[in-house]
């Protein structure tokens, strides 16, 4: 069992804990995620590594309640326990290893779209700890939805925020900002890192390498194991197959096959409808809806 | 009574047992027991025991089922094996113990597995104590993955007196008896649950969600953990694709995939969280024991099934009685057949299947025939679910993360006969070093294994 010793709501459905698993903080390394399992009947939900304290042995996640398991988990308090939590799993993201004069001399773009921004965080200060300010963007589809903004304020170079609807900073999808950046204010970027939701990063991508710059994805695809067991999480990357959950979950996102990864992960949407209540219509089969 | 015919034992009919999960087969009772082991000759020189891996004296034990006195079959069973009602229910005995068994030879081999699981659930029942541990000695071995290997080498070394550690991946311990077998072959509350209770009873202490590789490595058990030895019985659980077009559709899963949501994640009983995906028609491809167990779980979840295999019904490497048991069940077997394109609709969801026709040419390597495709022999047929079940192989992670472990050209461990590896104090036995084998098998190595460490350890 393990405890959760705080809890967060960073907006009305987006929760931040911070879960005792000292194997794991022991352990884990930037762009690395975990498994947890909130109850006995519970399935295994991967969730980004979004920091850890080795001192205090845990962990924090950040999840978006959007089904049936997300949901479950945010009805746990502080003080309760979650079954299982396992990790840390998947490869550490690259620039972890590299020469840091190498980086130092790389202009950086985080892109972290919603729930995608609590990851990117600790990236962002890792890189200001080591004397690096690198530029983020914070998407998503409204104000309300903007999460820790003063937090990734202190430890960004320039911080630039957008809304779908424009109530907040830039009016318009992520990918028109990094083209506004780029093309308009003259921006050059050497690499830039995307986490958000499949279909963010897709765009992303696409603009990106209109652009011609170099941009790392962290993949989400389904999971059940997280161990290289099942093959759920098998996405195309450039002509070959990789199970993401132990080649990845970071990749090149200019040779990522997002329009199958897109599908694949609606997989078990009426499955998942079920769960939830709601009533889909599975006569025909694959109602890929 | 006749001699050579085996007494019969009870199993659900198969109209019923297709819609549920339970064992299908229900065991010998006492009277059926002490007739059946009756019928064992006593052999002097026991030709069924030269075939046991694990060299189990099957006259002592078949001779107390005789004699009324399970109890005490049940205890000379767990001298030789920590999982005889496992063993007894999931062996491939056929090409074993009762593959050499004289009565054979004219008529129905004993049924050794059938008596053997008898009496280790009478013990079961029955609270026979069968086991018990030295005194403590002092010194601590790690054992990494707790599936049959892992449960032997630990209990054996535990009755010495070692102060055992399991670290087990998953959140629940039993590797492939959990998350691969199915219910209605091995009960999980009843069986697995108990031989998993005994050996906590032993005082092996049994550490879940520890990922070795990941969570801590094999050098962090030795340096920070004071582990004297460790042995490695992680098994081979990475699931092989075809690498034909179209293996990324929708609704194509490995069997892995397809029998841990069920087995491990119970999709099949209300109230649990994973989903599972079957759809109306599904084909699954291979002959193993993992096809015959994806095809029936897929028939189970209410969808009409087919085996899709390369080679004859003569090769198929699954036990006899489970491919029996799937024909009563309405599994359809294509055979002689491999499929060559998954085919999806627009959407991107499996729709059919196109396959070859084969015919058996020259052995090859493995002895069997060698299947070769037929020119011209290519057909579809309608299927919205794949499921692969074509071997597994090692995870690659243990090795990736230690220096100076050695693996051969199929990623498997090298270890010696008594499971000692390239790296000093660390063994290793069961799937992880032979590839995908069986039960029995894995349970010899990590029996040979705990031998071989205790005179590592104690010289
Ligand atoms: C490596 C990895 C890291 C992740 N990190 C985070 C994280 O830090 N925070 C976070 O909130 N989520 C993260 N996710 C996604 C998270 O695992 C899913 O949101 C969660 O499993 C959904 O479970 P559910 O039962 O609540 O929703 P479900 O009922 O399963 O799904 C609801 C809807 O979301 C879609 N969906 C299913 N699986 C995923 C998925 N993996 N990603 C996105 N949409 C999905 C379904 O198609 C469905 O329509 C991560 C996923 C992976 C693989
Ligand atoms: C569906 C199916 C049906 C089968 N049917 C039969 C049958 O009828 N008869 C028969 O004799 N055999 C059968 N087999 C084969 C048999 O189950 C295996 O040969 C046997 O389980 C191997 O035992 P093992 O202990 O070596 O490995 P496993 O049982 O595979 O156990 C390995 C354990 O190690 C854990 N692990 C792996 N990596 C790590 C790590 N890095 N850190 C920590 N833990 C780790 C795994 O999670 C797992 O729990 C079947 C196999 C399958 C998949
Ligand atoms: S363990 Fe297997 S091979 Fe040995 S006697 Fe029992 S059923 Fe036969
Ligand atoms: S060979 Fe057959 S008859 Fe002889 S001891 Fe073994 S089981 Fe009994
Ligand atoms: S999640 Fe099972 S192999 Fe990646």
């Amino acid at each position: 069992m393990y405890k959760i010793v705080k809890k967060e709501n960073l907006s009305t459905n987006i929760f931040s804990m911070d879960v005792l698993a000292p194997l794991v903080a022991q352990s884990a390394q930037p762009g690395q995620f975990v498994i947890v399992i909130a109850d006995e009947k519970g399935e295994r939900v991967p969730l980004t590594i979004c920091d850890y304290d080795k001192e205090k042995g845990t962990v924090t996640i950040v999840a978006q309640s959007i089904g049936c398991s997300t949901k479950k988990m945010a009805q746990f308090n502080e003080g309760e326990y979650f079954h299982d939590f396992v990790g840390p799993l998947g490869q550490p993201s690259e620039y972890v290893n590299e020469d840091i004069n190498e980086l130092k001399k790389k202009k950086v773009l985080f892109v972290a779209g919603g729930v995608g921004t609590a990851p990117v965080y600790p990236q962002a200060r890792w890189f200001h700890e080591k004397g690096i300010d690198v530029d983020v963007i914070i998407g998503a589809k409204t104000k309300d939805l903007i999460i820790l903004e003063d937090k990734m304020r202190k430890v960004a170079g320039n911080l630039y925020i957008a809304t779908d609807d424009g109530s907040y900073g830039f009016k318009g999808m992520i990918p028109s900002l990094i083209e506004d950046l780029v093309v308009n204010q003259g921006k050059k970027y050497d690499l830039i890192v995307c986490i958000g939701p499949m279909i963010m990063m897709k765009f992303v991508c696409i603009m990106t390498k209109k652009l011609g710059i170099k941009t790392i994805v962290s993949m989400n695809p389904i999971m059940v194991d997280g161990t290289g067991m099942c093959g759920a999480c098998r996405i195309t990357v450039g002509d070959e197959t990789k199970f993401a959950c132990v080649d990845g979950p970071e990749f090149d996102g200019h040779l990522v096959d997002f329009d199958e990864a897109l599908r694949r992960q609606a997989q078990y949407k009426n499955e998942e409808a079920e769960k939830n209540g709601e009533h889909v219509c599975t006569c025909h089969k694959g109602g890929a809806n | 009574m006749n001699r050579f015919e085996r007494v019969q034992i009870s199993e659900q009919s198969p109209e019923v047992r297709s819609h549920n999960f339970e064992e299908v087969c229900l065991g010998y009772t006492e009277e059926e027991a002490v007739a059946e082991a009756k019928r064992c000759l006593q052999c002097k020189n026991p030709q069924c025991v030269t075939k046991c891996p694990v060299s189990i004296n099957i006259p002592e034990f078949i001779h107390e089922i005789a004699e009324g006195n399970f109890g005490k079959a049940a205890k000379i069973l767990a001298k030789y094996t920590a999982l005889p009602a496992v063993c007894g229910r999931v062996c491939p005995q056929e090409v074993q113990c009762e593959s050499k068994c004289v009565l054979g030879n004219k008529g129905d081999a004993v049924a050794i597995g059938k008596l053997e699981r008898f009496a280790a659930d009478w013990g079961r029942d029955h609270d026979v104590e069968v086991a018990e541990a030295k005194e403590s000695n002092g010194h601590k071995v790690a054992v990494i993955g707790s599936g049959p290997a892992g449960i032997t080498c630990a209990g054996d070394l535990a009755k010495e007196g070692y102060d055992v550690t399991i670290y087990e991946a998953l959140h629940k311990p039993g590797g492939v008896l959990v998350y691969g077998i199915p219910e209605f072959r091995l009960p999980k509350d009843t069986v697995v649950k108990h031989e998993i209770r005994n050996l906590k009873k032993l005082g092996v202490k049994i550490k879940t969600n520890v990922i070795v590789g990941r969570t801590v490595t094999i050098d962090d058990l030795f340096d920070k953990g004071k582990y004297d030895a460790v042995f490695v019985g992680s098994g081979a659980g990475l699931p092989k694709f075809m690498g034909i077009p179209g293996e990324n559709y929708n609704g194509v899963f490995s069997a892995n995939e397809f029998l841990t949501r069920n087995n491990l994640m119970k999709a099949y009983e209300d109230g649990y969280d994973t989903p599972i995906k079957v759809g109306s028609k599904v084909a699954v491809v291979g002959g193993g024991n993992v096809a015959m167990d994806a095809a029936r779980t897929a028939k189970r979840l209410g969808a009409e099934v087919w085996i899709v295999y390369r080679r004859s019904e003569e090769e198929l490497p699954a036990r006899v009685e489970e491919v029996h048991h799937a024909k009563e069940e309405g599994i359809n077997f294509e055979l002689l057949t491999n499929p060559t394109e998954i085919i999806g609709d627009e959407k991107g969801w499996v729709k059919g299947i196109k396959c070859v026709r084969m015919e058996l040419g020259e052995p090859d390597k493995s002895g069997r025939r060698r299947p070769i495709p037929v020119k011209g022999s290519e057909f579809e047929f309608d299927v919205d679910t794949v499921i692969m079940a074509l071997g597994t192989s090692p995870n690659p992670l243990i090795p990736s993360t230690t220096e100076g472990l050695e693996v051969d050209k199929k990623k498997c461990l090298v270890a010696d006969e008594q499971g000692q590896t390239s790296k000093e104090g660390v063994f290793a036995g069961g799937d992880a070093v032979t590839g995908a084998a069986t039960v029995i098998l894995a349970m010899g190595a990590g029996k040979e294994a705990a031998a071989a460490i205790d005179k590592y350890i104690n010289g």
